[in-house]
């Protein structure tokens, strides 16, 4: 599901206001091979895809909340500098004004065509996640299919409520690379949503058709 | 020696068997180290060395990834590749170090955080997640040293630190370029391409404003001449953990963040992305 569905899902009708939508990628490794990156971006933007993760304010349940929503159809969600950016702006506007922060994952980890700069970006988000912490702003993660790398690695896991969807794949390293690093054979439901329940990494498996009205119940708890 | 070597040459000098690992150096470093274990909630990872002793004349904590050189010390040390339990117990003493007033140093080589199952059973994303997140709380100066390989996320839970340096021959990048060619050519043999895509060496990390500085190896690489290795790395560490030990605390953790906060500023990001936005303009 892309980022305009979820927005959807999520926010009261007519409340969405996007913001920094205008920051873009751009190719600072000049990474050619096996794709062009800037072919990669060219053909997400005529998808009219606009990067990895919109953020914006939208109210729920006429609630307040900023949002960062992941869009898988662009370069697998991956986290970039643009998202990164957008993620760390919408944390520091969230924890200075105190409205809670929603994020929806949907990512294979970091970009691979922007390098170690991609890697920063883990950083530049867990500071803002501290600061929003610092600032007890609340802070409510949706994880869903599927959720890897430096995502994981990074804000998606450290929210004060981890909400995954039913089935998802959540982890770190992709089940066909462990089973080629370790030759491991991984038994059913593994990085499953209710393996993550189960061993203490999410609070919630809730399913889509009900999260809206959970996310309206726990603002209001978390008022 | 970088002007010399192919990118995959500098990859295998910073996978050298014979490269000085962290027991090298602190070895040379401090010589009155005390090893300290554990994660104190369950275990403790042999692919973390972490402990304390006197350096310049004060207490610091050092730590670092151990490779192992022989195959049952590699099988011990899990050629540096840490389980959750070791981003814990850096963290255990982090705060460790913070409470008593040490500086930290941290050495990193590894090729990744262990991808394996039991990792992934008890939570290595969000201990790493965890560990970046808590090194933004630590109010004493931190300095990091890339020493071999700086592979991805395992990498960076040991790396956010007020000074990041890097050793000549030694790589940094957001996956290994094995991985990277897996994701991107969905075949690990695409290696060599994909490291020199990366853009992984220490003159590329410095050209981006990723680290502060790199450190001169003795010709031939660190692993002709550990001593010589040693000796520019104790003076490029004391060198940044000096002006760093005289900060206000308030600062050096509002510096910390802005590292990384504005990292990708150097590369021409903030053309593109206009001025850096205030906290308060945020806020209205």
């Amino acid at each position: 599901m892309g980022a305009d569905a979820w927005l959807a899902l999520l926010a009261d009708p007519g409340s969405w206001q996007e913001r920094w939508s205008d920051i873009r990628p751009h190719d600072l490794l000049d990474w050619k091979r096996p794709k062009p990156y800037e072919d990669m971006i060219e053909a997400a933007r005529e998808e009219g895809l606009n990067e990895a993760v919109r953020t914006g304010l939208a109210r729920i349940g006429e609630r307040p909340a900023w949002l960062g929503v992941f869009d898988f159809r662009f370069v697998g969600g991956t986290l970039s500098i643009v998202a990164g950016e957008r993620l760390a702006r919408g944390l520091e506007a969230a924890a200075a004004s105190g409205v809670p922060y929603l994020l929806v994952t949907a990512s294979g980890g970091a970009r691979m065509q922007e390098g170690v700069l991609a890697l920063m970006q883990l950083a530049k988000v867990n500071g803002a996640v501290g600061r929003l912490h610092v600032s007890r702003t609340p802070f409510f993660s949706v994880l869903t299919d599927p959720t890897f790398g430096g995502v994981s690695a990074s804000l998606a896991l450290m929210a004060d409520v981890n909400i995954a969807e039913p089935g998802a794949a959540i982890g770190f390293t992709g089940a066909r690379v462990i089973k080629q690093a370790t030759y491991a054979d991984l038994p059913k439901g593994f990085q499953s949503a209710e393996f993550q329940l189960t061993h203490g990494q999410v609070d919630m498996v809730v399913p889509r058709t009900e999260l809206r009205r959970r996310l309206i119940h726990l603002l209001e708890l978390y008022r | 020696m970088t002007d010399t070597l192919s990118v995959w040459q500098l990859v295998e000098m910073a996978r050298h068997q014979d490269r000085p690992y962290f027991g090298d150096y602190v070895s040379r470093l401090v010589p009155d180290f005390v090893e300290l274990h554990g994660d104190r909630l369950s275990a403790d990872d042999p692919a973390l060395v972490a402990g304390i002793g006197t350096w310049h004349g004060r207490t610091a904590l050092f730590m670092g990834n151990q490779k192992g050189r022989t195959l049952s010390e590699r099988l011990h040390r899990n050629w540096g590749m840490m389980h959750p339990e070791g981003y814990r117990k850096a963290i255990r003493l982090a705060h460790q170090a913070a409470k008593f007033g040490f500086p930290i140093v941290c050495l990193v080589d590894t090729p990744g955080a262990y991808p394996g199952a039991g990792a992934e059973e008890r939570g290595i994303a969000a201990a790493i997640a965890g560990a970046i997140m808590e090194w933004f709380t630590i109010p004493v100066p931190v300095v990091a040293c890339i020493i071999g390989e700086g592979g991805s996320g395992g990498a960076l839970g040991l790396a956010v630190a007020d000074r990041v340096l890097m050793m000549e021959n030694s790589i940094y990048s957001v996956a290994s370029p094995e991985a990277a060619a897996s994701i991107v050519w969905r075949d690990n043999a695409r290696k060599v391409e994909a490291a020199e895509q990366l853009q992984i060496t220490s003159r590329d990390l410095l050209a981006m404003g990723v680290v502060e500085e790199v450190i001169p190896e003795p010709s031939g690489g660190a692993h002709t001449d550990y001593d010589a290795a040693a000796r520019a790395l104790d003076e490029a560490l004391l060198r940044a953990v000096q002006p760093l030990l005289e900060e206000d605390t308030q600062l050096l953790l509002e510096r910390r963040y802005e590292r990384y906060r504005y990292i990708d500023s150097l590369i021409g990001a903030a053309e593109h992305f206009g001025p850096k936005v205030s906290a308060k303009a945020l806020a209205e």
